[in-house]
């Protein structure tokens, strides 16, 4: 059985999402660099495999998949059965996951993406950070996790007292913003959002996937 | 009384997504209207079914459910064996391939044709100052995605495949306001597999049924 190939770079939010996933299915893998800050992502050879031009990329023998999300919920359905289950025992409870999963995708995902943009990418390229932009999107991510700490105060996890998908969806963009944003207080301030992070950023695969970069 | 109830306006993207999927499934529901002139999505008896006050909500027995993308992933599963058949793959690997273009159109094509309909089609009608240089701006970004996708449907018939999938019907609504309502619609037009393929999918039962209750519900 061929390994899995990874395509992507150790400190993408997208990448890390995808090896993290791996590790909760004790699938074997290979991470191979391609890295947009070297241009790696528009070289012809990398387009062919996808035509958007964005990390991660995975190959499993002849299927080559693009799209983080698309990609967990493929992993999470072959190797159902093995490592930790992240679909929940039931339909329903499948259906939830993939609800909770459309949160961070549709509405936690862009503002939690533009604060780390104008607070770390931004100044790399030369530019000011708009503390505005910032404000509002603080103002954004906190007035979803309002929300979210109703929820996690009646249910341990996302989709349900089970760790999922939505869950691991939430690790990587959520560690940045703690870690080299400076928002760490989004989360400790919230007394079930903190216990939930503080749950599921523990978790030895997510420290694995962080040990060697922030 | 039918099992399957989903709440909101039928003018919603979201909304037609999940009705889109209901009828391909053949499936007996019946739709509430939301009234979000009125903010009824804001109001506690919605927001107890969905917390993020947004449209559309499903309840099937026990399960309330709601983002649309999900809704249309639980009703091709749960009535699998009904309806339009493959909607999610024949396999695995079929199913892996969909689920990335159901992800290219929430993260790649739905924020820009999004931002063009609201602009373009709701604004004006709401008395929304437009921001031309943010249509400038997503127009690009969306001939771009557009040009991607046409070189994908000249290599095949659908996007995940050869056959119609919730990945086709995940692009209905937002490219349904692009060509009719936005004055932008050779954006489509223009793209020859483009075309073909929003023609082809365009025509199915479901959505021609969408655009009549539509039509309907404009005469009210």
């Amino acid at each position: 059985m061929a390994t899995i190939k990874v395509l992507g770079y150790s400190g993408s939010i997208t990448t890390r999402t995808v090896l993290c996933c791996l590790k909760e299915k004790r699938v074997d893998y290979e991470l191979v660099v391609v890295d947009p800050a070297a241009g790696d992502h528009l070289q012809p050879r990398y387009l062919a495999l996808n035509p958007f031009g964005l990390v991660p990329t995975i190959q499993d023998g002849d299927l080559t998949l693009f799209e983080s999300r698309g990609i967990l919920k493929y992993l999470a359905k072959k190797y159902k059965g093995q490592g930790t289950e992240l679909y929940g025992n039931s339909l329903s409870e499948e259906a939830l996951v993939e609800q909770w999963c459309e949160v961070e995708g549709q509405s936690y995902n862009s503002p939690a993406l533009t604060i780390l943009s104008q607070i770390v990418f931004v100044p790399k390229k030369g530019g000011t950070t708009d503390e505005a932009v910032v404000e509002l999107n603080v103002e954004k991510v906190g007035k979803l996790l309002d929300i979210y700490e109703e929820r996690l105060s009646k249910s341990k996890y996302l989709a349900g007292d089970f760790f999922s998908l939505a869950d691991l969806q939430h690790l990587a963009t959520t560690h940045y913003l703690v870690t080299i944003c400076g928002k760490g207080d989004l989360i400790s301030s919230r007394k079930h959002v903190k216990a939930w992070w503080k749950d599921i950023s523990s978790r030895p695969t997510w420290k694995k996937v962080t040990e060697k970069a922030p | 009384m039918a099992a399957v109830k989903l709440y909101g306006p039928l003018a919603s993207t979201a909304t037609s997504r999940a009705l889109a999927c209901l009828l391909e499934k053949q499936v007996e529901y019946q739709l509430i209207p939301v009234d979000l002139k009125k903010r009824e999505q804001k109001k506690p008896g919605f927001l107890a079914m969905q917390p993020f006050g947004q449209v559309p909500v499903l309840q099937d027995g026990a399960l309330t459910l709601f983002e649309s993308r999900a809704i249309v992933r639980y009703i091709a599963e749960k009535y699998a064996a009904q309806g339009t058949i493959g909607l999610l793959g024949k396999s695995l690997a079929e199913r892996a391939v969909i689920e990335q273009w159901m992800e290219v159109e929430s993260q790649t094509y739905n924020p820009p044709s999004s931002f063009l309909v609201f602009q373009l089609a709701f604004a004006p009608l709401w008395g929304i100052p437009q921001n031309q240089t943010e249509i400038a701006k997503n127009e690009k970004k969306f001939s771009n995605v557009l040009d991607v996708y046409e070189k994908r449907l000249s290599e095949s018939k659908y996007l995940a495949g050869d056959e119609f999938s919730i990945a086709d019907l995940s692009h209905l609504p937002n490219t349904e306001y692009i060509v009719k309502a936005t004055g932008k619609a050779e954006l489509i037009t223009s793209r020859k597999y483009v075309n073909a393929w929003w023609e082809n999918i365009s025509s199915r039962d479901s959505w021609k049924k969408i655009r009549e209750m539509s039509k309907a519900d404009s005469k009210k």
